[in-house]
């Protein structure tokens, strides 16, 4: 099997890869969002101590 | 003698406690994080290369693959938000609570997905993106009611009485769980039966089936990892006041 028959899958490209593909930006932005607001979340956290420290 | 193993109560025990909990789940996510790329990579390889083309479907089976662990892992999630949920309700443990909410959110993902693929293979296999069949109709009804949880959760500023909300809600929600599974067997619609849970012999050959399973069984540990990321932040909102927080926070702005 070719790369290009890979991706072509049999005429059900359109089908098969956006299926592939929502699920896979669905999946990491569970992952990265919560990751990513932990760090502001902790980072406001320590300004606010720095501050209360002066 | 208690009816739960010693070392079993002991680790639950300790889970509860915020900063363990913390802690623990923060080494426990490159196993996990591992452990789900393996299975992920294994089921893909699988799927989309290893497994024949479908005889009636052509290659828009391969599809199969990510919704039918998606449908599944939507009404796992939810069997496991609600039961968070009451495990917060009556002992008012808070990390079950936390478990209860942070779920929702992939709960809500993986319902989104399935309806989303299913319509993706729905379109080219049926000739429709959507009919109102009984299927259809209450995963729809799922997102709904994760939607509601989410946003039930949000609406309330007290986070303890928030949780008794939502798991009040999810409680509730749980009768809508045996009329997905069993949907397609009351009533005969455009969405086929069961092929791989039937009592008897699968109705779907081994080739295909094993990166089914093992799509399953990755698409579990992401949602562990998803679940506990968000539950790592939603912990820290929490306790932000409590001194194991701002003990971390003080040794890691140094």
């Amino acid at each position: 099997m070719s790369a290009q028959e890979f991706f072509a899958m049999g005429g059900y490209a359109f089908y098969v890869w956006t299926s592939y593909g929502l699920c896979f930006v669905v999946l990491l932005a569970n992952i990265v969002l919560p990751i990513i607001q932990r760090r502001q979340f902790l980072r406001q956290l320590a300004l606010k101590q720095k501050r209360q420290n002066l | 003698m208690s009816l739960i193993p010693d070392p079993v109560g002991r680790f639950f025990h300790r889970m509860a406690s915020p900063p363990y909990f913390y802690a623990f789940t923060e080494k426990l996510m490159p196993w996990l994080t591992g452990i789900f790329l393996i299975l992920l990579a294994g089921g893909l390889y699988g799927g989309l290369y290893l497994a024949p083309t479908d005889y009636q479907q052509g290659d828009s089976y391969r599809i199969i693959y990510i919704h039918v662990p998606s449908a599944w892992m939507s009404l796992f999630i939810y069997m496991v938000m609600a039961a968070a949920g009451a495990i917060g309700l009556v002992w008012r443990i808070k990390l079950a609570e936390i478990v209860a909410i942070s779920s929702a959110s992939v709960g809500a993902s993986f319902t989104f997905i399935a309806l989303v693929t299913g319509s993706l293979w729905g379109k080219p296999m049926w000739g429709t993106w959507w009919v109102w069949d009984a299927r259809l109709t209450s995963e729809l009804i799922l997102l709904f009611l994760y939607l509601g949880v989410i946003g039930l959760y949000n609406a309330i500023d007290d986070k303890r009485t928030a949780s008794k909300a939502v798991a009040i809600l999810a409680l509730v929600g749980v009768v809508n769980i045996p009329i997905i599974h069993y949907s397609v067997e009351w009533w005969n619609t455009l969405h086929q039966g069961p092929t791989v849970t039937k009592m008897d012999k699968p109705s779907i050959h081994v080739s295909m089936l094993v990166p089914l399973l093992l799509m399953a069984a990755a698409f579990k540990f992401y949602y562990v990892i998803a679940m506990l990321q968000r539950a790592r932040l939603e912990l820290l909102q929490r306790e932000r006041t409590a001194n194991w927080v701002k003990k971390m926070v003080t040794e890691q702005s140094q």
